[in-house]
């Protein structure tokens, strides 16, 4: 899924430090047959997938077609802007499975991700399992599980009107969602919110989570970001936007 | 997509919640609007906005009442308290904005929903990407920006100048009329859209040289391109072009590594 492999970290900024800090918080496995070679009784692969990953805490579970943990409301009464529901419901996820589709599971823990990868490679589901997560960490979670890595696609970062782009801690939140569902005018209004105390930073990750059609965005580090960014601390470099949003060149 | 002028309220929920900032209040009506030239169909504000169904005329005399006093409501932000928001029936060639738009609809041409591409991600199954080789996927519009067919075309053409041979089971290639030539269809060169994919591949060695080629024309785009690099690992989970791109100063960080745990399960295939 491409919408997982670009996601913003400094470590795409033009002039990095020399060490950025490392995403330890965002780790993404997900699962996708090929139409008439492993497609067959793919309910119930995508079934296990999901189970086994609910065994190992994740903090967002999708199914491409249907959508993830955290979904929209079709008919909330008024009450809701004083009390609203947002637990999460696996059980719907799991009924909802139905055929072809990608799965993904999104851990917070690199050592949940590594526990789940052992146990699918015990599962032996047949179809292609990928993480997106750091590549040494991934390359790390397959020599643990004793794998070696069949194929490996980098995120070689932003070309282009970089200047059209937001900030960081934007960025950061947005690109969480790959397809786009996040408009960074939403992460800009949920940040100020946040700075206001007119919201926490979980009601603000959950917001955007609904937006995500998916399921790989990690509401545990937007929640982080959120948070840090109401703490007021600095934002280490430039804004995105004046161009610091690709490698170093 | 477009707003039904007697649901809608004018409380301006929508307004960033859509990805490409095509909505705004009209100041005449006092009723939110679609630019559709802007609009990619991508239905975030349709389906991504919880629903309330309230009667509008109330709501309205409700809003009216609290302005009237100054008041500050602190409505839940991603609610459309009177479902206004109505998707359209879409025609060729608008029917491009919402099938790279919206995840939600698998492409026509792959069957595959989101951008429609499988790049590395079935790589054990499909051998797409061989040892030696280098899948590149390079994506327009994201994250955030959009972009239409006209920016993408110029650079399939400059790809295709170069002699690349572009993947088949892909969208944008499924609309080229002139795949050696990279050329585009023309009734669909100013549809605006959230992002697409184009794949080539060439050998290990091309991998400088089409970075470079990529990064020179992405400079004459009025949007952001985002590039992935693939290859296929040896069998004991090493690769080389993790080197050639440290070796370019090219970001390595982040990356996304097929296990290799799928394989042929149809009885009738692997038989």
């Amino acid at each position: 899924m491409t919408n997982t492999l670009h996601r913003y970290s400094e470590h795409y900024a033009i002039h990095p430090r020399p060490e950025p800090p490392p995403v330890d918080d965002d780790f993404i496995v997900f699962a996708m047959a090929t139409r008439g070679v492993n497609d067959d009784d793919l309910v119930e692969k995508y079934r296990t997938f999901a189970r086994l990953a609910l065994a190992h805490d994740p903090v967002n579970l999708g199914n491409a077609s249907k959508g993830g943990l955290y979904r929209p409301e079709p008919a909330l009464t008024p009450l809701a802007h004083w009390r609203r529901e947002a637990r999460p419901n696996p059980d719907r996820l799991l009924t909802e499975i139905d055929g072809p589709t990608t799965m993904a599971a999104v851990f917070r823990r690199r050592q949940d991700m590594d526990g789940f990868v052992r146990d699918l490679a015990a599962a032996d589901l047949g179809v292609s399992i990928n993480v997106s997560a750091p590549v040494d960490a991934a390359a790390a979670c397959c020599a643990a599980a004793g794998l070696a890595r069949h194929s490996v696609e980098y995120s070689v970062g932003f070309e282009g009107r970089l200047e059209r782009l937001p900030e960081r801690t934007v960025l950061e939140i947005s690109t969480m969602c790959g397809h786009g569902m996040i408009a960074h005018t939403l992460v800009r209004k949920l940040l100020d919110w946040v700075k206001e105390a007119r919201r926490t930073p979980a009601d603000a990750a959950r917001y955007l989570c609904r937006f995500c059609t998916c399921g790989v965005f990690n509401p545990a580090r937007a929640e982080a970001l959120f948070a840090r960014a109401r703490a007021d601390r600095p934002e280490r470099g430039s804004s995105a936007g004046d161009g610091s949003a690709s490698r170093a060149s | 997509m477009r707003i039904d002028e007697y649901r809608c309220v004018g409380c301006g929920n929508c307004i960033p919640v859509c990805p490409m900032g095509a909505i705004a209040i009209d100041p005449h009506t006092g009723r939110a609007r679609v630019n559709r030239d802007e609009c990619v169909e991508c239905h975030t504000c349709y389906r991504g906005m919880s629903k309330e169904h309230l009667f509008p005329p109330a709501v309205r005399a409700v809003r009216r009442l609290a302005r009237a006093f100054r008041f500050r409501f602190d409505p839940e932000p991603d609610i459309c308290p009177t479902d206004a928001l109505t998707p359209e029936e879409l025609t060729w060639p608008r029917t491009v904005r919402r099938a790279f738009s919206d995840p939600l609809v698998p492409h026509e041409s792959t069957g595959i929903h989101g951008r429609g591409t499988a790049e590395v991600k079935t790589n054990d199954v499909t051998g797409r990407v061989k040892e030696g080789e280098a899948g590149f996927v390079i994506e327009f519009g994201r994250p955030g920006i959009g972009v239409r067919f006209r920016e993408i075309q110029e650079m399939t053409r400059a790809l295709a100048a170069l002699g690349v041979e572009f993947e088949q089971q892909n969208p944008v290639t499924s609309l080229m009329t002139d795949p050696r030539a990279g050329t585009l269809r023309e009734e669909i060169l100013d549809e605006k859209i959230l992002s697409a994919i184009v794949e080539v591949k060439t050998g290990l060695e091309q991998v400088p040289a089409i970075l470079r080629h990529v990064r020179e024309v992405s400079r004459r785009l009025d949007t952001v391109v985002v590039v992935g690099v693939s290859t296929r690992c040896a069998p004991d989970g090493s690769e080389r072009l993790g080197s050639i791109l440290k070796g370019e100063g090219y970001a390595t960080y982040r990356g996304k590594t097929n296990l290799g745990l799928g394989r042929v399960t149809r009885q009738e295939v692997a038989r």
